[in-house]
């Protein structure tokens, strides 16, 4: 005898759990990443093997700021959506496969906000 | 009842097709963009940590190795951003012709590598000029 109703032990337990809100994340951010990326290939371009200053000049402008914190966090978030589906493919273990998905969200967080504390200490003046 | 149920294609026993190779090659570089992504966030710590930081960040991409990863990292980046928009394509349900796929596929080989080389040629142009 379980205090766990009937409905509770079945749901969630189908292969699609939050599928479609996953699927359509990684499209809306593959799609954002179009032009963020050739932006960003371009600047980097511009930037290669310049000066300290130059690049913190470049990126002290709030439009450049916005952009490269756009790439940067849509770049982490697509890759780490796109990493969960890989390890789904090949890694059939519960337990491995779930150490490995909080390892790569939980490095996706951490790059996440170094990347975002970062831009505002330029873009700021520190 | 069914015991034996459907697998995945057993790689092995297929021969490589151009498809195919161009589709487990967006896997292997959606796979290598990610695990560059920590060295674009160490690029922008480098930048908030001041022109020490900055100088020795770059020093790192002084050796042919790093120079190749970042060079595969730009590759893997314009094969994958052109055949993700062939992925995207084939989401709304478009171009799954047999004829199709083999055009948008020599596409994106083309494409890729056409961006590839131009990227770097303004950016050998560039670091030679600073030079
Ligand atoms: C730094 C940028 C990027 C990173 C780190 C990245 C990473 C990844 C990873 C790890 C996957 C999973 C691969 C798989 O399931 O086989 C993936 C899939 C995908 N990526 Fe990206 N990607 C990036 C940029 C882009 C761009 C610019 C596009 C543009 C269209 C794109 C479109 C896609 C699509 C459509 C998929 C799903 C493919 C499928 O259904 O198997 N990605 N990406």
């Amino acid at each position: 005898m379980s205090l766990r109703s009937p409905l509770s032990k079945a749901v969630g337990l189908g292969s699609a759990k939050h599928g479609f809100s996953h699927w359509w994340w990684q499209r809306v951010s593959a799609i954002a990443l179009i032009p963020l990326s050739i932006w960003f290939v371009f600047s980097v371009v511009c930037l290669v093997g310049g000066e300290y200053q130059t690049a913190v000049d470049w990126l002290s402008s709030p439009f450049n700021a916005t952009l490269m914190l756009l790439f940067v966090l849509a770049a982490l978030f697509h890759g780490q959506t796109g990493l969960q589906v890989v390890i789904e493919d090949y890694v059939h273990t519960k337990w491995v496969n779930l150490s490995i998905l909080l390892l790569i969200k939980f490095a996706s967080a951490l790059l996440a906000i170094l990347a975002t504390i970062s831009v505002f200490k330029v873009v700021l003046g520190g | 009842m069914q015991k034996e149920r459907p697998l995945s294609p057993h790689l092995q026993v297929y021969k490589p097709q151009l498809t195919s190779m161009l589709s487990i090659l967006h896997r292997g570089t959606g796979v290598f963009l990610a695990l560059g992504t920590p060295v674009l966030v160490l690029w922008l710590l480098a930048l908030a940590g001041g022109a020490e930081a900055y100088v020795n960040f770059q020093a790192c991409f002084n050796n042919w190795f790093a120079q190749l990863l970042v060079f595969g990292w730009t590759y893997a980046l314009f094969y994958h951003l052109c055949n993700g928009i062939r992925h995207l394509f084939w989401d709304v349900g478009r171009g799954f012709e047999i004829e199709t796929l083999y055009t948008s596929g020599k596409a994106v080989m083309l494409i890729s590598v056409l961006m590839t080389a131009v990227t770097w040629y303004f950016a050998v142009s560039r670091l030679g000029g600073a030079a």
